[in-house]
């Protein structure tokens, strides 16, 4: 039945597809990912703050993020920020962010909504008690955080951030909408120019699922590997 | 000297009154006992002289610092009161060796050779030289109890608040953690003690608190709470506690 198709074309697209559209994918991925644990951290601090106005603004935020499609903020981002930002700065032409960067920032922000809530319970999941020892030990609120809280909700919570990551690497073929080189890019320009669609996106899916399966498979291990000793 | 002194505290949560006017003092190398029914407030009393808990009214002085004063350094006042809490709240991700010297780093600033050297000698004192290399998982709770007083002493503190030390151990590793207590007491530790166990009080306290209600319904000399209290509380309390 695959008479008509062309499986060759994958492979002799394989260095551009991986190369220059599975690096992209990667590092975009990564970047994502570290500035939207870092970002979202401190929202998930921010929501739990004894502090007025502070959790209200970082409540919205997240509320915000997580009620708009990312596609909507990836094009929005792309398009009103070099204006913004140059009306800001006072420039008289809209600033130039450049299409990566623009990507890497609007996936930041926006991952960074929902590793917030992911860190929110896992610091909430810390004993009170912790916190108090922390406090009467002379620790000031960041120490405490830095040493104590923060620690013990990322190992509790490693297996979720690694799998909102999971989601991340997928979600990242939406830059496809800006016409960026990314893995599925990358792939669906081969498949334009050659006429092989079925065989590329066929070829595209089963990376991702690779990919995808096997990460997910290592969350299993994760958490077994980071537990405290002696603790159940 | 007044190490501790509670003037007329009072505290609220929403319209509920935990606290009543309590005021008490507790002198240098005095030994002082909280005693009460549960929900009496004897843990939110201890735990506003390190200001872990907020009140509303009232002042309490530490060592002439007042903590309600906003100007006062409320992460270096409790740097030098050690707590020791119920459920240990030892750090669970850290070594024993790293429990012990975590707050000497950061916030008394020592060395860490030093530090670790300090720490070491209190776990020695304390009888666990051989777990400092564990995780408190791996301990049981009377010694996770005495690391967690080791590691409070290691702050050389002016004072040791101790909030239900015993509650959450099991019967046969109650008296290792109140042995160290004792010694604690005998060489001169200022200590206030939220503890039912009577047999401490009698043995090493100056003065022994009865709550009820969040009021401080008794405050007297060791003999003169047992001899004679004078509440009918008081006597309603003991009379339940100390038959068995």
């Amino acid at each position: 039945m695959f008479a008509g198709f062309d499986f060759d074309v994958i492979q002799r697209s394989l260095p551009f597809l991986f190369k220059e559209g599975m690096v992209f994918t990667v590092t975009l991925t990564l970047m994502a990912m570290t500035g939207g644990i870092v970002f979202g951290t401190l929202l998930a601090m921010m929501r739990l703050a004894s502090l007025p106005v502070v959790p209200l603004v970082a409540g919205t935020y997240v509320n915000l993020m997580r009620s708009v499609p990312l596609v909507l903020v990836i094009f929005w981002f792309y398009f009103l920020v070099p204006w913004i930002g140059g009306w800001v700065i006072g420039a008289t032409e809209p600033i130039r962010v450049g299409a990566f960067w623009s990507c890497a920032i609007t996936f930041t922000i926006f991952e960074a909504a929902y590793y917030c809530e992911i860190m929110r319970a896992g610091i909430q999941a810390v004993p009170r008690g912790q916190v108090s020892a922390g406090y009467a030990l002379g620790l000031n609120y960041w120490q405490m955080m830095g040493h104590v809280v923060l620690p013990q909700a990322f190992r509790n919570m490693a297996p979720v951030l690694l799998t909102q990551t999971i989601i991340l690497f997928q979600d990242t073929s939406l830059v496809y909408v800006l016409s960026l080189t990314d893995f599925l890019g990358a792939a669906a320009k081969v498949a334009n120019r050659d006429g092989r669609l079925v065989e590329m996106y066929l070829f595209v899916a089963v990376v991702y699922f690779i990919i995808s399966f096997f990460l997910s498979y290592q969350v299993k291990g994760l958490q077994a590997r980071i537990a405290v000793p002696g603790k159940i | 000297m007044a190490m501790i002194e509670m003037k007329n505290v009072s505290k609220w949560y929403g319209s509920f009154q935990v606290l009543t006017n309590c005021t008490t003092q507790v002198d240098k190398g005095e030994v002082v006992v909280v005693c009460g029914p549960s929900g009496s407030g004897k843990s939110t009393l201890i735990k506003c002289v390190n200001a872990l808990e907020p009140f509303q009214q009232g002042d309490v002085i530490v060592n002439r610092v007042s903590i309600s004063d906003p100007k006062t350094d409320l992460p270096k006042l409790r740097s030098q009161v050690g707590m020791v809490f119920q459920h240990f709240e030892l750090f669970p991700h850290m070594t024993v060796t790293a429990n012990l010297t975590l707050a000497q780093i950061k916030v008394l600033g020592r060395p860490k050779e030093e530090a670790t050297e300090k720490g070491l000698k209190l776990l020695e004192r304390v009888g666990l030289m051989e777990h400092a290399h564990k995780y408190p998982g791996e301990l049981s709770g009377g010694e996770q109890q005495r690391v967690a007083i080791a590691r409070a002493l290691a702050m050389d503190p002016i004072a040791m608040l101790f909030d239900e030390p015993t509650s959450a151990l099991d019967p046969e590793m109650i008296k290792e953690v109140l042995d160290v207590m004792v010694e604690l007491a005998q060489e001169g530790m200022t200590m206030m003690v939220v503890t039912h166990e009577m047999d401490f009080a009698r043995k090493v306290a100056h003065r022994v608190i009865f709550m009820d209600k969040g009021e401080i319904v008794e405050d007297a000399k060791k003999d003169d709470f047992f001899g004679k209290p004078r509440s009918e509380r008081a006597v309603q309390f003991l009379s339940k506690i100390l038959h068995h």
